[in-house]
């Protein structure tokens, strides 16, 4: 389960002075639901999830992520979290096994365990025959299969996807989108960011409008569709961001 | 904090590191065959080239002398110069290096000899020049001993003593220890290079595994891990300490091994190559050397603080080299100057910079233990590293650093 409170994040700038990334967002994802932030480039969806992540601090407003608060207990929050972003990267010179591994072991998982995970991760995403290969060497679509592996190696009940598609093909984003549905079906809270819509209008149960760091709008599909008068997301997205204007 | 993540965390970047080959060039091929090929191979050219100079038969001019057919006579037949005929654009001909030196015979020289009259011999060279150098002395030689033989004959002549003239003689006698000869020798020599070292080795992963990690967009999943902030900077700054402390300790071994091999190229190189100085490095103190070893280890651990909090701010590997590079010039100058000759250590410069520590660990090398300063130096370099240290866990926990782009 993921709440957050009137979470805000403000910058300082020297030259642009204050800039607020997040401005007082408060939502609420479930297990087993999917919550879509959708954005356009420079919303506020990245630092919002680094704020849930722990990776930044709120300069006010909370949250609490898999029972624990963001801002007393990151290291529990973050041994609940899987977070998978585009803008990561993989340790080129460290095979696939090594870097499972490494996660692996600072999710404080032991090396039995850490096989058994792996094995099964393996299975699931068809990684088997390119595990022992440095990763430097392997392709957008194996590197993306070992991010997920290095995400979910500790099973965590929370995964951020911080626009998970940018630079993959129509077939390695197929897949991964119905990755992401089996999660899913496995009861885990996932919160998903993007900023194309046919991949809200597929994936998500909820979705939450996001402009200049504010929650605009939020519902289902059909009930922002309804609200708004219009038939598809794109349409509802462009109202809501263009009305804010 | 957990140890075991600490653990986890350094494994892991020594094994990146190890696989990586610049880091591998710069942390283990560098000291170990490039350094020590560089200054025993300057050495041997250094060596090689003096030896050339001292066997050379220099090229000499006599200006005047006409009227001192015998005196120069003698230079023609001395062995160790080389008379070619006088041209009127001698000084030229030395400018150009065609010949080494020239000497001026004066008008009447030998007739001033039978008269005991003073005169005075001149001797051109090109100041600076190693050959001319060798010339001029050569001619010097020749006239002391010419100078000489005419004192003693008019001694003789006055049934005089030769002591009379030259009433004792000055004799020197070295009474330090060989280890203190070394010490004095090679001892400011060590302590710069393994200062220098023990920066450029932290440098190459320090920048790595900072500015690196941002830039390849690595940093931000490991951030993601229950890790602390503390443990993963504690975890990569020891892979940052260790490149520092196997360049030192790599290339003292290297260096080591070199000496015992093939120490006379270096030692004579050292000394002007008019003395081979073959297994000098074992008459080094063996101490001393451990305690250098102790002194530098603080040094290293602020080292591989600063380069690495340094690093850490750069949002890219080439921002980060240009914000590292200017400190090697920090570090060389103090530590070039403490391998001068005539630089003594007193509580002043026991705490100048880079340079007291240079003294410090010179004096050691040759078994001198002065321990207020000793203690004083590695004092010092404790509190750097634990303010440097600090300031690179600081460092890391700003968000503005570490999401710098």
């Amino acid at each position: 389960m993921i709440e957050a409170f009137g979470l805000t994040k403000v910058f300082k700038d020297k030259k642009r002075g204050e800039i607020k990334a997040v401005d007082n967002v408060s939502f609420a994802c479930r297990p087993g639901q999917i919550y879509g932030l959708l954005g356009a480039n420079g919303a506020g969806k990245t630092t919002t999830l680094r704020l849930l992540a722990t990776l930044l601090k709120p300069t006010s407003g909370n949250a609490v992520v898999g029972g624990f608060d963001i801002t007393r207990e990151p290291e529990r929050v973050r041994r609940s979290v899987g977070f998978l972003a585009a803008s990561t990267a993989l340790y080129g010179r460290l095979t696939a096994r090594e870097t499972v591994g490494y996660f692996g072991r600072l999710n404080g998982l032991d090396h039995g365990q850490i096989k058994q995970r792996l094995q099964a991760l393996a299975d699931v995403l068809e990684m088997h025959e390119f595990l022992d290969q440095r990763c430097d060497k392997l392709s957008t679509g194996m590197k993306q299969k070992v991010s997920i592996a290095r995400t979910l190696i500790h099973d965590p009940a929370i995964i951020i996807f911080d626009e998970p598609t940018i630079g993959l093909d129509v077939i390695a984003a197929r897949a991964l989108l119905a990755f992401i549905r089996e999660c899913k079906k496995q009861g885990r809270t996932i919160i998903y960011s993007t900023h194309v819509m046919s991949e809200v209008e597929k994936l998500c149960d909820v979705v939450g409008i996001v402009h200049s760091g504010k929650l605009l709008a939020e519902g289902t599909v059909s009930e922002l569709c309804s609200k708004f008068g219009e038939t598809n997301i794109e349409e509802v997205f462009v109202k809501v961001v263009g009305g804010s204007r | 904090m957990s140890w075991m993540n600490v653990a986890t965390i350094y494994a892991k970047e020594l094994k990146d590191t190890l696989r990586d080959r610049r880091a591998v060039l710069s942390m283990i091929i560098i000291p170990t065959f490039i350094m020590p090929a560089l200054i025993f191979g300057l050495g041997r050219i250094g060596a090689k080239v003096t030896n050339k100079a001292y066997e050379e038969v220099p090229a000499v001019m006599i200006i005047d002398g006409q009227d001192s057919p015998s005196v120069t006579d003698a230079i023609k037949t001395y062995k160790r110069v080389r008379v070619v005929p006088t041209t009127d654009d001698w000084r030229d001909k030395i400018s150009d290096k065609k010949i080494r030196a020239a000497v001026s015979v004066p008008r009447g020289f030998e007739a001033a000899l039978q008269n005991e009259t003073a005169s005075c011999i001149n001797i051109y060279t090109y100041r600076g020049e190693m050959k001319s150098s060798i010339a001029a002395d050569e001619l010097d030689r020749f006239f002391r001993d010419l100078r000489e033989k005419t004192v003693a004959a008019r001694l003789t002549q006055r049934s005089l003593p030769a002591t009379l003239l030259k009433p004792f003689d000055i004799k020197r006698e070295n009474v330090a220890a060989p280890e203190k000869v070394g010490g004095n020798l090679v001892g400011g020599f060590l302590p710069y290079l393994v200062i220098i070292l023990s920066l450029t080795g932290a440098m190459y992963p320090a920048m790595d595994l900072t500015a690196g990690e941002k830039e390849r967009g690595t940093m931000e999943m490991l951030l993601c891990t229950p890790a602390s902030r503390t443990e993963i900077v504690i975890g990569k700054f020891l892979m940052v300490l260790t490149g520092s402390v196997s360049a030192i300790v790599l290339s003292l071994v290297s260096m080591g091994t070199s000496f015992m091999l093939v120490g006379g190229s270096f030692g004579g190189a050292i000394s002007g190559g008019s003395q081979n100085l073959k297994g000098l490095l074992p008459t080094l103190d063996l101490l001393g050397i451990g305690g250098m070893m102790l002194m530098i280890l603080p040094v290293a651990v602020s080292f591989s603080a600063i380069v690495f909090t340094i690093s850490l701010f750069a949002k890219s590997y080439k921002e980060a080299q240009t914000y590292v590079t200017p400190l090697i010039f920090a570090v060389i100058m103090p530590a070039a100057i403490g391998m001068m000759p005539g630089i003594e250590l007193d509580a002043r410069m026991a705490l100048a910079p880079i340079l007291g520590l240079s003294l410090v660990c010179k004096e050691m090398l040759s078994g001198v233990w002065h321990w207020q300063f000793i203690g004083l130096v590695f004092a010092s370099y404790c509190v750097y590293a634990a303010i440097a240290l600090v300031l690179a866990v600081r460092m890391f926990k700003r968000e503005d650093v570490i999401f710098r782009t």
